[in-house]
C-alpha cells in the first residue's frame, strides 16, 4: 500500500480523539457563547451551515483552504529537513508580488502561456525568499525562527513600497493613491472551477461561486511534494537530514545544501499560495500594510494544518479544508447570530489548544498497535531537533 | 417600486432554494449590511460609519435595520461576507467601508445588478450604476486643524503621526501641512508615516519623538492615534484629531476634530434607492454638504473657546466660498488664492 | 547633523521601547532553556495588557493593575506549560492557539468591559534622584528618567544572570533543557521545572503587556501589541539563549527604530518603508555578523517522556 494511502487510512483510524477533542472545545467556547447570552445552538448550527450547508458555502470553504493548503505543503517539506518555516506569511506576499508582475508585464502576449508562467514566478519568488532564510541558516547558523519573523516583516515593507511606487495601477496615480496594482487581464484569471456531467450533476457543483481551478493545483503540488519526499534521491537526502543531521553528514549528504533546498521548495508552495491568491481571487495584489490584510493569516494556518495533517502533504488536505471551513463558519456565525469578531478569534484558539491537546492519546493508541507507520512520524512527534 | 418587489420575492426564493438561511425581506424597512476593517469603538474610520448607522437607525426607527461586520481587515473575508448579503437579497444597500474592498465590490456589482452597493473611500463606480462611491474631503478639516495648530504653537514646530501615505489620511495629512503653513509660513510641521494603521508602541514614539524635537502640538490619522494622545496628555500638548471625535479620550489636551457624518450622503442614498435609483453616483462628504462637521474640545477656557471657533468659522465659509485652496496641488494651480485667514 | 540624530531622546525612547521585550523575552528564555518554546507569547502580552488597564481604570490602583497582569500571564502559562509538558502537545501549535486566544478575548473583554478607549493615570515618570541629573552624555535622561517598570525591566537582567548560573534551580533548567534524561536520573522532576519556567515565562509576559497598557502607553486598544510578541521569541533566538543576549537583541532592535522614528521627526526624507523595514533588516544583519556558536537548549520544542 502506498504510505500516502496508509497514513490516509491511519488518520481514519486515529481520528477518534480528535474528534472528541473538538466537541470538548465547542463545549468550552460555549461557555463564552452563554456568557455573551447568545443562542448557543442557533451559533453552531450557523457555524456548520456557513461551513458546508450550501453549495456556495462549500466552495467558500475549499477557497480559504487553497492557501492555507499550499502553505501546509510547504511547512511539511521544511520540518523534514528539521527546519521550522514559520515564514509563511512573507513567502505569500513575495510570491504574490513575483506572479503579479510577472501577468502584469507580459498581459495578454503570452496567451495561454500566462498563467504557468505567473506561478512559475510565484513560486521561484516565494522559494528565492524561503531559500534566503534556509541559506541563511545553513551559512550563519542563523535561527530560521528568528529570520522567518524579521522576514515577514520585512516582506510587507517590500510590497508597501512596490505597491506605491512602479506597481501602482496608474488609474490611482494622483487619486487617491490606494496601494494596489493594476487588474491583471482576463488572460491571466484562473478559471473557475464547476463540476458537473451533463445529465447528472446537472447545473454542475459549484456553479457560480468564487472556487477556482486552484484547488486542483494545490492538489496536484500535494501528490508531487509527497512523490519527491518518498520516492526520489532528492527527498530521501531531505529527510535525512532532519532524521539525523550528523549521521546524513557521515554519509555524505551536503546538508546545508538539504536545508537551502528544502527552504527553497518550502517558500516556493508558500509563493505559490500567493500567486493563485491573486491570480484566482483578487485579480490585483493591494494592501492594507498589514501581513493579514493580504494573507489573511493563511501562513500561520497553514502552520496549524501542516502539524494537524501529520506533517504529510497529503494529510494537510483534509487538515486544511476543516480550518478552511472553520475559519468561513465561523464569519458566518458572527454574521448571524451577531457574535463579536473576537469571540470567533477566541474560539479558533481553544480549538486549536484543545486539539493539539488530544494528540497525546492518538500517540497511545498508535503505540498500543506497536506498529507505528515507517518514516512517516505523525504530527505529535517531537519537532525534529533544528540543530546548527 | 413594483419590479423592485418582484426582484426581491425573486431572491428570496432562491436563497431558499439554495438552502440559505431563509429570511422574509420586509420591503417597508430599509435593510443595510456594512463591513468595515476595524473596531466599531476606533475612535476613527470604522467608528465613523458605525455612527451614522446607529444614528440613522434612531431618527427612522422601525423603518431602518442594519447588520455590520466589523474588524474584517483581511480583504478575502469582506468579499465572503459582502457576497452573502448581495446574494441574499435581504439588503436594500450593502457598503463596503475601506478602500481595500474596491475590487470586490467591482466584481460583486456586476454579478448582482439588482443590489445596490456603496464604497469608500474612493471616487470610483467603475462605470456601474448599482454602486455609489463615497469619499471624505478631509484636507478641508485638515487646512483647519493644521491651521489652528500653527495659530496654537508656541515653538513652532508640530508633529504629525499618519498610517500609510494613501487615500483620507494622505489628504488630511496634506490639508493640515498647507493651513498650517498658510497661518504661519515659519512653523515646522514633520510628518511620520508608521506603516500600519494599528500599531499603538510604535505611533506612541513617533509623537515621543516628535516632543523630543520640540513640538508642542500633535496630530494623527487612523486608530492608533489612541497612544499619540496619550503623548499630548502626559506632556500638556495639544490635540488635533480626524474622523472621529476623540475629544473625551484627549481631555484637556483635544483642540479640535474633524468629524465623518457620513449619515449625510446615506440619507441621499436611501432616498435614491427608494426612488429606485441603485448608484451610480460618486459622493464627497464636505464641510458645505456637512459631510464633514468641526468639532471642538468643551475643556478649553472661554478665551480659547471664542478664538477656536472663530477661526473655525472664518475658514470654513472661506474653504465653502472657495477662496481657500486646502491642497498643494490647488494652490500651485492659483497661488494668489491661498492667502486669505 | 548627527549630534540632531543621536540626541539623548533616541537613546532613552530605545530603552522604552524595548522595555516590553525584555520582560516578554527574558521570560521566554527561561521557558526556552527548560526546553519549552512558547509562541503564544504576544497572546499571553495582549491578556496582561488588558487586565492591567482594566484593573488600573477601574480601581486606580497601580499595584492591583501590576498583580493583575502578573495573575493573568501566569494562569496562560501555566495552561501552556500543561498542555506542552503534561499533554506533550506540539509546542509551535499551541502557541499559535495561545495566541488567537489572547488576541480574542483581549479585545472581547475590552468591547465587553470598556468598549472605547479610555486613557488612565498609569504608572508616571519617576526620575532617579541625582542620577536623572547627571547631564554628561545626556545620562540622566537616557536612563534614569523612566516609569517604575522600565528600571524593573533591566533590572531582570542581573537577576536573571543571577538565577540562571548561581542557583540550584537555574542549574536544574539548564539541565532540563539539555538533557532531560540525565536530569531526570539525577532526580531532578523534569515536568515540573517545566512547568515552573514556562509559568514564569507567562507572568513576565503579561507584565510586558502592562507595561505597554499600564505604562507606556496608558491605554488599550485591540491588538494593542501589534506583533510584539513574536519579535520577543525572535530576539530570544538573537540572544542565544543569554540574558545578555536578550538584552543586546532588545536595545538593538529599539534602538534602530527610535533612530527612524527621530529621522523623520526632524524631517529627513526617507522612504517610509524602508524605515519601518530597518530595525528588522539590521537585527538580520547583526546576526550574521556575530560569532557562531550556541547555547541552545538540546532538548528544546522536545516533550520529555520518562518511558523512552
Amino acid at each position: 500500500m502506498p504510505i500516502a494511502l496508509r497514513s490516509l487510512t491511519d488518520r481514519l483510524a486515529q481520528s477518534a480523539p480528535l474528534v472528541l477533542a473538538l466537541i470538548a472545545a465547542l463545549a468550552a467556547a460555549s461557555l463564552l457563547l452563554l456568557a455573551l447570552d447568545a443562542d448557543v445552538g442557533a451559533a453552531y448550527s450557523a457555524l456548520f451551515q456557513g461551513a458546508f450547508g450550501s453549495p456556495n458555502a462549500a466552495a467558500e470553504t475549499l477557497v480559504k483552504a487553497i492557501p492555507i493548503l499550499f502553505v501546509a505543503i510547504g511547512v511539511c517539506i521544511a520540518f523534514r529537513a528539521s527546519v521550522v518555516n514559520i515564514g509563511g506569511e512573507g513567502q505569500m506576499i513575495i510570491g504574490a508580488l513575483g506572479g503579479v508582475s510577472t501577468a502584469l508585464a507580459f498581459g495578454a502576449t503570452l496567451g495561454g502561456w500566462t498563467i504557468p508562467l505567473a506561478l512559475a514566478a510565484g513560486f521561484v519568488a516565494g522559494g528565492i525568499y524561503g531559500g534566503l532564510a534556509g541559506f541563511l541558516k545553513a551559512r550563519f547558523s542563523v535561527n530560521e525562527i528568528l529570520s522567518t519573523i524579521m522576514l515577514n516583516q520585512i516582506a510587507v515593507q517590500i510590497m508597501n513600497f512596490l505597491l506605491n511606487g512602479i506597481l501602482l495601477d496608474p488609474t490611482e496615480a494622483g487619486m487617491n493613491n490606494i496601494p494596489k496594482t493594476a487588474r491583471i487581464v482576463e488572460l491571466a484569471e484562473l478559471p473557475r472551477l464547476a463540476i458537473g456531467i451533463p445529465g447528472l450533476i446537472d447545473p454542475p457543483l459549484f456553479d457560480r461561486t468564487r472556487l477556482h481551478i486552484g484547488l486542483l493545483i494545490a492538489v496536484a503540488l500535494a501528490l508531487v511534494m509527497t512523490f519527491v519526499l518518498w520516492r526520489t534521491t532528492i527527498g530521501y537526502r531531505i529527510r535525512a537530514v532532519g532524521y539525523n543531521e550528523r549521521a546524513a553528514r557521515y554519509a555524505g549528504i551536503a546538508v546545508g545544501r538539504q536545508m537551502i533546498l528544502a527552504m527553497f521548495l518550502s517558500g516556493g508552495c508558500a509563493g505559490l499560495a500567493g500567486a493563485v491568491q491573486v491570480l484566482g481571487l483578487q485579480y490585483r495584489l493591494q494592501t492594507d500594510g498589514s501581513p493579514g490584510g493580504f494573507t489573511g493569516g493563511a501562513g500561520f494556518n497553514g502552520i496549524v494544518a501542516a502539524l494537524f495533517g501529520g506533517l504529510n502533504p497529503i494529510g494537510a488536505i483534509p487538515a486544511s479544508i476543516f480550518f478552511g471551513g472553520l475559519l468561513v463558519g465561523a464569519q458566518t456565525m458572527q454574521r448571524a447570530v451577531g457574535i463579536p469578531a473576537a469571540l470567533v478569534t477566541t474560539i479558533n484558539g481553544v480549538i486549536v489548544v484543545f486539539v493539539v491537546s488530544s494528540r497525546i492519546f492518538v500517540q497511545a493508541r498508535q503505540r498500543a498497535r506497536a506498529n507505528p507507520p515507517p518514516a512517516a512520524p505523525i504530527a505529535s512527534a517531537p519537532l525534529p531537533e533544528a540543530g546548527s | 417600486m413594483k419590479s423592485r418587489f418582484a426582484l426581491v420575492v425573486l431572491f428570496v426564493f432562491a436563497a431558499i432554494a439554495l438552502a440559505i438561511v431563509p429570511l422574509s425581506a420586509q420591503d417597508d424597512v430599509f435593510s443595510v449590511a456594512a463591513v468595515a476593517p476595524s473596531a466599531t469603538t476606533d475612535l476613527a474610520f470604522s467608528q465613523s460609519m458605525f455612527d451614522a448607522l446607529t444614528l440613522l437607525d434612531e431618527e427612522m426607527g422601525e423603518a431602518f435595520e442594519f447588520t455590520f461586520q466589523e474588524g474584517t481587515f483581511i480583504v478575502d473575508d469582506a468579499a465572503v461576507a459582502l457576497r452573502e448579503w448581495a446574494s441574499s437579497g435581504e439588503y436594500d444597500l450593502v457598503i463596503a467601508h475601506g478602500s481595500q474592498y474596491g475590487s470586490i465590490v467591482e466584481e460583486l456589482a456586476a454579478e448582482f445588478p439588482e443590489v445596490s452597493f456603496a464604497w469608500g473611500t474612493d471616487v470610483n463606480t467603475f462605470g456601474l450604476d448599482n454602486v455609489f462611491a463615497y469619499t471624505a474631503a478631509s484636507d478641508q478639516g485638515g487646512y483647519i486643524n493644521g491651521y489652528l495648530a500653527a495659530m496654537i504653537s508656541e515653538s513652532g514646530s508640530i508633529g504629525v503621526v499618519g498610517p500609510i501615505e494613501v487615500g483620507d489620511a494622505k489628504l488630511y495629512v496634506d490639508g493640515f501641512q498647507v493651513g498650517a503653513l498658510a497661518a504661519n509660513p515659519d512653523v515646522e510641521v514633520n510628518v511620520t508615516y508608521i506603516q500600519s494603521f494599528s500599531d499603538v508602541p510604535l505611533a506612541t514614539e513617533a509623537a515621543n519623538a516628535f516632543v523630543a524635537n520640540g513640538a508642542d502640538v500633535l496630530t494623527g490619522t487612523a486608530q492608533m492615534v489612541v497612544g499619540p494622545i496619550g503623548v499630548a496628555l502626559e506632556n500638556e500638548l495639544a490635540w488635533f484629531g480626524t474622523q472621529s471625535s476623540q475629544a473625551d479620550l484627549s481631555e484637556g489636551a483635544g483642540v479640535a476634530f474633524q468629524v465623518y457624518r457620513f449619515d449625510v450622503i446615506l440619507k441621499d442614498m436611501i432616498a435614491k434607492i427608494g426612488e429606485g435609483t441603485l448608484g451610480g453616483e460618486s459622493y464627497t462628504i464636505t464641510l458645505e454638504n456637512g459631510g464633514l462637521e468641526m468639532v471642538v474640545s468643551e475643556l478649553m477656557s472661554d478665551e480659547d473657546m471664542v478664538m477656536v471657533l472663530e477661526t473655525i468659522e472664518t475658514l470654513t465659509a472661506g474653504i465653502i466660498a472657495g477662496e481657500i485652496m486646502t491642497l498643494p496641488e490647488m494652490m500651485e494651480a492659483t497661488p494668489e488664492a491661498t492667502a486669505t485667514g | 547633523m548627527i549630534e540632531n540624530i543621536l540626541t539623548a531622546s533616541v537613546f532613552a525612547s530605545a530603552i522604552r521601547l524595548a522595555t516590553p521585550y525584555m520582560f516578554a523575552g527574558i521570560g521566554e528564555m527561561f521557558g526556552q532553556r527548560s526546553g519549552v518554546l512558547n509562541l503564544g507569547l504576544d497572546g499571553i502580552m495582549l491578556m496582561g495588557a488588558f487586565c492591567g488597564y482594566y484593573a488600573a481604570l477601574t480601581t486606580g490602583n497601580l499595584a492591583l493593575a501590576v498583580l493583575a497582569a502578573l495573575g493573568v500571564g501566569a494562569a496562560m502559562g501555566l495552561v501552556m506549560a500543561l498542555v506542552c509538558v503534561i499533554l506533550k502537545a506540539e509546542q509551535g501549535i499551541a502557541g499559535i492557539g495561545m495566541y488567537l486566544f489572547g488576541l480574542g478575548m483581549s479585545e472581547l473583554l475590552f468591547q465587553q468591559l470598556v468598549g472605547t478607549p479610555r486613557a488612565i493615570d498609569g504608572f508616571p515618570r519617576l526620575p532617579i534622584p541625582i542620577l536623572s541629573e547627571i547631564q554628561f552624555l545626556g545620562i540622566g535622561e537616557i536612563f534614569f528618567n523612566h516609569n517604575l517598570l522600565v528600571y524593573v525591566a533591566f533590572a531582570l537582567v542581573p537577576l536573571a544572570l543571577f538565577v540562571l548560573n548561581r542557583t540550584p534551580f537555574g542549574l536544574m533548567i539548564r539541565a532540563v533543557g539539555q538533557n532531560p534524561a540525565a536530569a531526570d536520573a539525577m532526580g531532578i522532576k523534569v515536568a515540573r521545572v517545566r512547568i515552573i519556567t514556562v509559568t514564569v515565562g507567562g507572568m513576565l509576559a503579561g507584565l510586558a503587556g502592562a507595561s505597554l497598557s499600564v505604562a507606556l502607553l496608558k491605554v488599550f486598544q485591540q491588538n494593542l501589541t501589534s506583533g510584539l510578541g513574536f519579535i520577543a521569541v525572535a530576539l530570544v533566538y538573537f540572544g542565544r539563549w543569554r540574558p545578555i543576549g536578550v538584552l543586546i537583541g532588545a536595545l538593538l532592535f529599539s534602538f534602530v527604530n527610535a533612530l527612524q522614528l527621530q529621522m523623520s521627526a526632524i524631517g529627513i526624507d526617507i522612504p517610509a518603508e524602508f524605515a519601518v523595514m530597518a530595525p528588522y533588516v539590521i537585527t538580520l544583519l547583526a546576526l550574521i555578523f556575530a560569532s557562531k556558536g550556541t547555547d541552545k537548549p538540546t532538548a528544546l520544542t522536545k516533550p520529555f517522556d520518562r518511558g523512552g
